[in-house]
């Protein structure tokens, strides 16, 4: 398993070096740094030399390194990593450079905790709050035996991402749905991939143990001839069926739960069953291919004229209800690295060249539905010594769209089940966004 | 800490002698140790920037550790852990404080002095540890219960003789038996990395430990879960009926956000079908196996080079899993490189004749990319998918050619490089993309393009107008050229006379001549003479020799052999799958795993036992793999006949020779299932170079001291 953990900032200085085990010595910092932060040959995130293994993910400006000595998991590895970004950001704010320094000792801390002799354990946020605090008040040594006994429970028991003593005035619950779009379209406007990966954070602000059951219309539990085994538990054959009429289903080719959730129970009938963490956390990742609605269609004409000119002509046509507005609309349109200076016309919105990334970087801030919208644009190229075929890399699109998802996916029902039987109010919200959305021209 | 953040200013060289100082001031209004604390904090941050000079403040920092402080307590034992290998004496004064707090009525500072003393690397503390975790394993903490049982792991890393004279491995194992779920999966953790580490111990579980510690699945941490999961490979089915059990009810875990349940739940399901009969049921569990390995590619950049790593390998095990659509592994413009080479290996394994068209028109795409290895790659591909996909041949030919009227240098070099295995493969077919090749050899500066243009010029000597001249051309500079290019001139120009005796009369002595005498590499000497020696005793021999049928080459070489699929299969998730290589080559260290015999192992099914039995029937095989048996029954019969009259004749004469020859007649490891190559040894080790490093997949293991497992 995992040696120790290592954290360098992009000049390869080391902020943090923890070692769990002896074969860790201090010299792999200096290999680590030669190796990988200073050799620009290095591409892959996993490097082995000799019976080391370095395995890295770099976050903002800082590099967050396991060493293993072994055939170690190497999804455990970056999970484990992953989740201590996370923690830093829950504690700091943000995990970067700054935040490491200034909060050193407490990132010792949390390492200290969360992993023993390179193997991972509890990581809940929530948990390790009750004890491991920026603030140093509760460190004091002077905590009550029992409230350390409960922190040891919740460390170790089932439910080790809950409290149990949470109480709110006003039980709320907010689910956004949050699909990124990706699509792929060819030069000749054929789709060549489009999926939806979809998130569904909740925000729970709800007293006691409560057990939620969470439905969406998804195709397998609506149409109960394809379940396989066990029939849908909720609603009767007709009832189902109406809703379906009515909402139309969505396909979901996979989904992947917090920690929370039922496995067995979702595999078993279907259903989303959980005890939700306090606050804030990702539900559930879906992914869908069937039947995307791509919420923008995008028609680009580039000529090359010569070896001086490149012509462009991008019309963008909004595809969801007129109602809806998509915010944040931007459109990057890639030009020649050679290229001098361009001019460009929009009939909506600001186009700008960036010269630094070689863009054309078109600004629609508000994007109605049911609308089009177009950009002419040149670009003038100075003349090169050597003459090498422009890549012609693809035109990308960034936006935001509310209440619109790519899949069609809808929640159909939050049910809050709890001892102390209180009423509970629920909030949904949906936003699409562009994933990577590209267009080959 | 006393406020929050803002420590950056304390991450900073200090002297030893002043830290000394603020740490030993006190004062009495300093109630919460604030000077202290500072102090220390000092301290680990030069510990961290391995400012050796600390080890001096040792006695210093260990005086502070009776202050009842949760937070001087943790920054004085991360001290301790640190240095205490290089000062045992003095670490030997911070045991008494450590062992009180063993006895702390505090489970948590119970435990951070158990976790603590378990690091130090110091005999008495070992010895120490010993005699308290028998109390400690029974704690009635689960908290301390399971930082307990990673200590007896950690011990057995510092002393494995004490530990396994001692009792803890059995408690260990009876603790697999408490009540809580983390302790358990703990405890199987510790269990599993004390295996690791001795070949004499062994890790068995029976049905019903397994089924139990499957019941546990859902109540542990995700860590938890990846632990029980990584302990389910030691459990060797008996029956088929329980291996079937045991993977339906694990497959749940395939929809957990946390990849390494994912990973390692799919390494378990693939381990259990060994021992599963059922088809239907096997393709039940591929089918389930495949979404969730498809949803990793929506992660973090990491996972998803692990996942496509994986997939590559889980592919050749288990078609059926990656069963779905293609697309999804089409690049994307902002993939990492690392991401997109695999995606680009992962299209090229599935490149069926169905979906060609779409891969060749993404190819394409890719190979007009900024990365000049990627497009390399991509270039690559398409040739190797001409080789692949007969029918798809004369598409790939058409795309390469489009990418070579870019005329950009790399793509020209590498379309010509492919574009010679297509001839390999498809001999006197299209012919007519010689002429397009021609056009370019002044673009063509690196070796392995060089010699392979070379090559098709030799090969068609008699069909090119100007063979002659263009292979004069080369041999301009044949004194300088690397080794591969002189041993391609050699052969072209010896090809070249055999065709058309009266245009390479001249070149021939002369070439010759440069390599038997005016060169230090034998393997060039060697073969000069051997041309030699064959032109004047035998020219019609020769000829046939020469220019006798070539073995057919085919693009399922680069698969993983059967004994490394086996084991990798094994391995699903660990590091060994990014380089798809034994793992003991990589690891050393590594315990080796294998598949346990047992009556459910369905040994006919296994990729070792498949090959096994495909070797005995050897002899068939070759004979019907020949090229295109519909176009060319009849002429192929005789090529056949010819060949191995080639053969024949070839035996004889290298028999004849000195012993020096005899070591050519051992380089059959080139994928052609050890057919007696021999005949054309000089063709047979120009193969092997130029098949190597076109490898599309597998990294290159590091040799030598940098080690780049990177691909190329």
């Amino acid at each position: 398993m995992i040696s120790g953990i290592l954290i360098f900032n992009q000049k390869g200085e080391n902020l943090i070096f923890r070692s769990y085990r002896q074969d860790c010595r201090p010299r792999l910092a200096d290999v680590f740094r030669i190796q990988v932060i200073s050799n620009p040959a290095v591409r892959s995130p996993i490097l082995t030399l000799g019976s080391t293994t370095f395995s890295h993910v770099k976050h903002e400006n800082i590099y967050l390194v396991a060493v293993t000595k072994s055939n170690a998991n190497a999804a455990l590895i970056f999970e484990v990593l992953g989740k201590l970004v996370a923690l830093g950001r829950s504690y700091f704010g943000k995990f970067d450079e700054e935040a490491v320094k200034d909060n050193f000792v407490c990132v010792y801390e949390l390492l200290e905790e969360i992993i023993d002799f390179g193997y991972p354990q509890n990581t809940e946020t929530d948990t390790l709050k009750m004890y491991i605090t920026t603030e140093g008040v509760h460190s004091s040594g002077t905590r009550s035996i029992e409230d350390s006994s409960r922190i040891t429970m919740q460390a170790t028991g089932a439910l080790s991402w809950r409290k149990p003593d949470i109480r709110y005035r006003k039980n709320e619950a907010f689910v956004d749905v949050i699909e990124d779009v990706n699509l792929l379209m060819s030069a000749g406007g054929t789709v060549l991939r489009a999926d939806v990966s979809g998130q569904i954070i909740m925000r729970a602000y709800l007293s006691g143990m409560p057990d939620c059951k969470f439905g969406l219309n998804d195709r397998l539990l609506l149409d109960p001839a394809s379940l396989a085994q066990g029939g849908p538990a909720v609603g009767n054959t007709a009832g189902a069926k109406a809703t379906k009429a009515a909402a139309g289903s969505v396909t979901l080719e996979d989904c992947q739960f917090h920690q929370c959730v039922q496995l067995g129970k979702f595999q078993n009938d279907r259903i989303i069953s959980f005890v939700p963490p306090d606050g804030e956390f990702e539900l559930m990742r879906y992914r869908a291919t069937e039947n995307v609605n791509l919420p923008f269609k995008v028609h680009a004409i580039v000529n090359e004229v010569g070896r001086s000119k490149v012509e462009y002509s991008i019309a963008v046509k909004s595809n969801y209800g007129s109602k809806l507005f998509a915010t944040n609309v931007v459109i990057r349109v890639p030009t020649p690295l050679n290229t001098a200076k361009t001019t460009e016309r929009v009939s909506q919105g600001k186009a700008r060249y960036e010269p630094e990334h070689n863009n054309i970087v078109w600004k629609i801030p508000r994007f109605s539905g049911q609308s089009e919208f177009v950009l002419s644009a040149e670009a003038s190229l100075s003349a090169m010594t050597t003459q090498k075929a422009w890549s012609r890399p693809p035109l990308s699109l960034a936006f935001s769209l509310l209440m619109f998802t790519s899949s069609g996916l809808l929640v159909r029902y939050l049910k809050v089940f709890e001892k102390g039987n209180y009423g509970s109010v629920k909030w949904v919200r949906y936003m699409t966004r562009a994933g990577s959305y590209e267009i080959r021209f | 800490m006393a406020a929050s953040g803002g420590d950056a200013k304390l991450f900073a060289r200090g002297k030893v002698a002043e830290l000394r100082q603020e740490l030993l001031s006190s004062s009495k209004k300093d109630k919460n140790h604030t000077a202290k604390k500072i102090a220390l904090k000092k301290i680990v941050a030069n510990m961290t920037m391995a400012n050796n000079d600390m080890i001096a403040l040792f006695p210093d920092v260990v005086a502070q550790m009776h202050i009842q402080s949760l937070e001087i307590k943790k920054m004085c034992f991360l001290y301790l852990v640190n240095y205490a290998r290089m000062k045992p004496d003095i670490a030997m004064k911070a045991l008494p404080v450590l062992k009180t707090d063993v006895g702390d009525t505090n489970p948590l500072i119970r435990a951070l002095a158990l976790r603590t003393m378990g690091y130090v690397h110091v005999r008495e503390y070992v010895e120490a540890c010993l005699s308290l975790l028998r109390n400690l394993l029974r704690d009635p903490d689960p908290y301390v219960r399971k930082t307990a049982a990673f200590c007896v792991a950690k011990l057995y890393d510092h002393d494995k003789a004490l530990i396994e004279a001692s009792d803890l491995i059995d408690k260990l194992n009876s603790m697999l038996k408490d009540e809580n779920p983390t302790v358990v999966s703990s405890a199987l953790a510790a269990l599993l990395d004390i295996w690791e580490r001795s070949e004499n111990i062994k890790l068995t579980i029976d049905y019903s430990s397994a089924s139990k510690i499957v019941q546990i699945l859902p109540d542990c941490s995700e860590w938890g879960q990846t632990y029980i999961l990584e302990a389910l490979m030691s459990y060797v089915p008996g029956d088929t009926a329980e291996a079937l059990l045991l993977a339906e009810r694990i497959t749940p875990r395939l929809s957990h956000s946390n990849s390494s349940v994912v990973l390692t739940c799919t390494r378990v399901v693939l381990y259990l079908m060994n021992y599963i009969a059922d088809e239907v049921q096997i393709s039940s569990l591929c089918r389930k196996l495949s979404p969730p390995l498809v949803t990793l590619l929506a992660k973090g950049p990491e996972i998803q080079y692990l996942a496509l790593r994986n997939a590559l390998l889980i592919l050749q095990r288990r078609p059926e899993v990656l069963r779905n659509d293609i697309r999804v592994f089409f690049c994307k413009y902002n993939d990492p490189i690392y991401v997109k080479v695999t995606k680009l290996e992962l299209i090229f394994m599935l490149a069926t004749e169905r979906n060609i068209r779409e891969v060749l028109t993404e190819l394409r795409e890719y190979a007009t990319e900024i990365d000049v290895h990627f497009v390399r790659k991509s270039v690559r591909a398409i040739g190797k998918l001409a080789i692949k996909i007969e029918p798809a041949a004369r598409d790939c030919i058409d795309s390469l050619l489009e990418l070579v009227a870019t005329k950009v240098s790399y793509i020209v070099q590498e379309a010509t490089v492919v574009i010679k295995n297509i001839f390999r493969k498809y001999p006197n077919r299209y012919e007519s993309i010689i002429s397009i090749l021609c056009q370019n050899l002044d673009s063509l500066d690196e070796p392995e393009a060089k010699a392979a243009m070379i090559w098709v010029i030799g090969e068609y000597a008699d069909r090119i107008e100007n063979s002659d001249e263009l292979l004069d051309d080369f041999l301009y500079s044949f004194a300088d050229e690397p080794v591969e290019v002189q041993l391609a001139l050699l052969t072209a120009t010896v090809k070249l006379f055999i065709q058309r005796p009266t245009k390479g009369q001249e070149l021939v002595p002369k070439v010759l001549k440069w390599a038997t005498e005016e060169t230090d590499n034998p393997d060039l000497r060697d073969r000069g003479y051997m041309y030699w020696r064959m032109l004047s005793t035998d020219p019609e021999l020769a000829k046939k020799i020469v220019m006798g049928n070539k073995p057919a080459i085919s693009a399922e070489s680069e698969k993983l052999d059967p004994a490394t699929l086996e084991e990798m299969c094994l391995n699903v998730g660990t590091l060994a799958t990014v380089y798809l290589k034994p793992v003991q080559q990589v690891f050393r260290n590594a315990r080796a795993r294998k598949l346990a015999d047992s009556p459910a192992l369905q040994k006919h099914t296994l990729p070792t036992v498949v090959a096994m039995e495909q070797h005995k029937h050897l002899p068939s095989i070759l004979n019907g793999a020949g090229p295109s048996p519909s176009v060319q029954g009849e002429s192929e019969a005789t090529n056949r006949q010819n060949l191995s009259a080639a053969v024949d004749a070839a035996d004889a004469y290298f028999q004849s020779l000195d012993t020096n020859m005899a070591g050519m007649a051992i380089n059959g490891d080139d994928g052609f299932g050890g057919s007696p190559t021999t005949a054309q040894a000089g063709e047979t080790q120009y193969v092997v170079n130029q098949n190597n490093p076109q490898q599309i997949y597998q990294p290159q293991v590091g040799s030598g001291a940098n080690g780049d497992l990177l691909l190329l």
